[in-house]
């Protein structure tokens, strides 16, 4: 058998944590991994957020992120190991013979060099060709890579491209050098559903025709299994299941990997909708000040108390515009909404406190919508004193039967945000929400951020919530696996209109208009081959292609 | 919690400067006014930086005018601050025309030197220690005014503000409890640089002789009344400047350590 590429042995890493209120102290985060990747082959390095993948990815290229350091182990790269190797020769290492490829392509390239220049510039730098020959290989993996126009689109600007052109265009970066091992770290996270299947497969695609070798790192095991021969699933530094992607995603050992291969199996029955609706949008037009285009086109949607109606679509679809119109920040020019029996004004500021009590909102990113220097108490404890006028021992009563509710307990009161977790983070912004007795909660992308395993407990827990509450649900999702999750009825939005609308079942039942199709087919399903599959039946290319 | 050395020294000297204005009346070993000796005496243990050009103790004059310097400067940065930030912070938060009126408003005062703007206004008015510190405030006051409108938009497009919109929160609660707590840090370095110019601005009103009136001392009055002993060799001038210089770097050491600290706390923002 041929020596493996990339030989990794007892790795550890460790990093220095500044806590606000304790001497700086170190910490190990990865606890000596072992793998290998053969040459030409695909290792999946798969596991939710802090668990290691991108430290290890990286230690790849002999390389510590910002205050992380390789304390031990040994990382063998062609048969040398580049933890122990000088620095000229982890130079010829980076960028030569082994590339990476970052989460956001947009974050990454320099907005004020053209493509091609950054394209090619280390394949120029580590000598392996001349700026002529660099071109002309860049121009070729442009082509192998499906982007328009692959001879000319290296002479424009990162920002003239777009998000999923990219990511392609940072593919060919890794590949122009003619590397050995790429390391793909989350390429496709950033990018909607429709898009990220082309990248994909451009990715796939790109790997099998060069012959490189690759680890693929992301936290979708359902994406890992369409690219990798084998999969290591980590967790919290440590390795938990390796196996080739038969193994682990059709018979997993590890109860772990199981949570990992079953996640998104919530089962919701469709309720129907009876009596009058607690919100009714009608015939809402809306467009931002200062543009001239329309960005929402006359909505009509009804929601049911106590019900979810999810608005799905990509990003641009007006899917938040609708949100805003709805509480109020952005007036529309046209329709009307009507909310709990009466009509709600158009703007926030002559809106009644009733309305807003009753018309909560939850974010995305659990992190901003947290003022950092406030507790956990005094965030659930402000719509308490602000709607309710709680005070003293009563309002830290009601506080602490919300964190209850929210399943977190006793000693969250005094912590500041960012002493939580992610899932933590959002579990007290919806009890933010929950303080105010609302009769409807705007969910805005609320488990996009977070990881599938702590995704599933917060959708189980609105679920469960809706239950008690009565609260009924406007949730806005590009996943079609949380719609599939929770959903009372589905209202799917392309380009500011409501495309197809229903109860759950109708509208993700055949006959599909050609975008509800798109949209159903990207959802990467956990099987192998299932990339394949799509590509070759679907009827309608994406739009951010 | 470490100190590092910078810190230390800037924060010695400032406390140095800050005990001997506040205890002046204490320590100062001889009446403000008081003439003590022959002119522009040397350095002896009886006047240990020498006597001024009317013969008053120099050390003392020093001390005094160190706690009027301070004093003056204090109080118009406070009043800069207060009057600045809030402003600023209106005008991020409301927007629209608000933020407009305000914001050209500043710009047009911004536009005028405000040395030559305080020449003018103080040469038509009564000069007191009041009005020195109500004009230095608010002709400052523009300055913080910039700096805190810049971090209060960064900060109220934050999610969190927006919730408090959406709960129908009011202006100052929004203000006070949202922004205020999460624009401190750039502010408070802010404060350390703003005092500075305070000084020495009051210093320079002082030496052109429409700032402090004697015969309460200060340090840019000091220079201005011993200026002309340098023509023969006699350096009282310069303890003030010394004073003013030291003064100036080790405020701004403190200020460099604040922010820093405050910036990695509780991953609140800079």
């Amino acid at each position: 058998m041929s020596e493996p590429l990339l030989k990794v042995r007892d790795l550890k890493i460790g990093a220095t944590i500044y806590p606000p209120d304790a001497k700086p102290h170190d910490i190990e985060i990865v606890h000596g991994v072992d793998f290998d990747v053969m040459p030409g082959k695909v290792l999946g390095l798969i596991g939710e957020s802090g668990a290691g993948k991108s430290t290890i990815g990286l230690a790849a290229m002999a390389y510590g992120r910002g205050g992380v350091k390789l304390t031990g182990g040994e990382v063998w790269v062609n048969g040398r190991d580049v933890l122990q190797s000088s620095r000229s020769d982890v130079r010829d290492l980076r960028g030569g013979e082994v590339t990476y490829v970052s989460q956001s392509a947009a974050a990454s390239f320099n907005p004020a060099k053209k493509i091609m220049e950054q394209v090619t510039e280390a394949a120029i730098l580590q000598g392996k060709f001349s700026k002529a020959d660099a071109e002309k290989r860049a121009i070729e993996l442009f082509r192998k890579l499906d982007l328009p126009d692959p001879e000319n689109i290296g002479t424009r600007f990162p920002h003239q491209v777009s998000g999923g052109q990219l990511q392609r265009c940072m593919t060919a970066l890794a590949l122009c050098p003619q590397p050995d091992l790429v390391v793909f770290d989350e390429p496709t996270t950033a990018l909607d559903v429709t898009t990220q299947i082309d990248v994909l497969k451009a990715i796939k695609e790109a790997i099998a025709d060069t012959g490189v070798a690759a680890l693929y790192i992301t936290h979708d095991l359902a994406v890992v299994a369409q690219v990798s021969d084998h999969i290591m699933v980590l967790r919290q530094g440590e390795m938990v299941e390796y196996g080739d992607v038969d193994q682990i995603i059709n018979a997993p050992r590890e109860e772990y990997t199981k949570a990992l291969v079953s996640v998104r199996s919530i089962e919701h029955k469709e309720k129907t909708p009876s009596g009058t609706p607690i919100l009714t949008v009608e015939n809402i037009t809306a467009r931002y000040s200062g543009t001239n285009f329309d960005v929402l086109k006359d909505i009509n949607v009804d929601l049911h108390s106590g019900q979810t109606l999810a608005v799905v679509g990509e990003s641009g679809s007006g899917k938040s515009t609708l949100a805003r119109v709805i509480t109020g920040l952005l007036p529309p020019t046209k329709g009307r909404i009507h909310f709990n029996g009466r009509d709600l004004s158009n703007a926030l500021s002559s809106r009644k406190p009733e309305d807003l009590r009753e018309l909560q909102m939850i974010y995305q990113m659990a992190d901003t919508a947290m003022n950092p220097r406030q507790t956990v108490g005094t965030i659930i404890g402000r719509p308490l004193e602000f709607y309710f006028g709680l005070k003293g021992a009563e309002k830290q009563k009601r506080i602490q039967e919300l964190l209850d509710e929210i399943e977190l307990g006793e000693g969250f009161q005094d912590r500041y945000p960012a002493e939580l977790s992610g899932g933590q983070k959002q579990r007290v912004c919806i009890a933010r929400a929950l303080a105010a007795k609302p009769k409807l909660i705007i969910c805005d992308e609320v488990t996009s951020a977070l990881d599938p395993l702590v995704a599933d407990g917060i959708l189980k827990l609105l679920l469960q919530l809706q239950k008690v509450e009565d609260v009924a649900f406007l949730f806005i999702t590009h996943d079609l696996a949380t719609v599939r999750a929770i959903a009372d009825s589905i209202a799917v939005m392309y380009q500011g209109e409501v495309v197809r609308y229903g109860g759950k079942t109708d509208v993700l039942s055949p006959p599909f208009d050609d975008y509800t199709d798109l949209l159903l087919s990207s959802v990467p399903e956990m099987k192998l081959g299932w990339l394949e599959d799509v590509i070759a039946t679907r009827k309608m290319q994406s739009g951010g292609n | 919690m470490r100190i590092p050395l910078s810190a230390m020294i800037g924060l010695i000297l400032t406390g140095l400067y800050f005990f001997a204005a506040i205890f002046a009346s204490w320590i100062a070993p001889y009446g403000m006014a008081e003439a003590v000796g022959d002119v522009w005496e040397p350095s002896s243990a009886a006047h240990w930086l020498g006597t001024d050009q009317i013969g008053r103790d120099l050390l003392t004059r020093m001390i005094y005018g160190g706690q009027t310097t301070i004093f003056i400067a204090t109080a118009a940065t406070i009043l800069s601050f207060s009057t600045g930030a809030i402003f600023g912070f209106i005008a991020a938060v409301s927007g629209g025309w608000v933020d407009q009126i305000l914001s050209r408003f500043v710009d047009l005062m911004m536009s005028i030197p405000s040395l030559i703007l305080a020449l003018v206004i103080l040469s038509a008015i009564d000069v007191t220690v009041l009005t020195l510190i109500v004009l230095m405030g608010l002709l400052d006051s523009t300055r913080v005014f910039r700096l805190a409108r810049a971090v209060a938009v960064d900060i109220s497009v934050m999610e969190y503000v927006e919730a408090a919109r959406l709960r129908g929160e009011k202006i100052f609660w929004i203000i006070f409890r949202e922004i205020l707590p999460n624009a401190l840090s750039p502010l408070v370095a802010e404060m350390g640089l703003r005092f500075i110019f305070m000084v020495l601005f009051i210093s320079t009103l002082s030496f052109l002789g429409i700032g402090v009136q004697p015969p309460l001392a200060d340090w840019g009055g000091i220079v201005k009344e011993n200026k002309d002993g340098i023509n023969f060799g006699i350096g009282a001038a310069l303890y003030p400047a010394v004073a003013i210089c030291t003064l100036a770097i080790s405020v701004n050491l403190v200020a460099d350590w604040v922010l820093t600290r405050t910036t990695s706390l509780k991953g609140g923002r800079g």
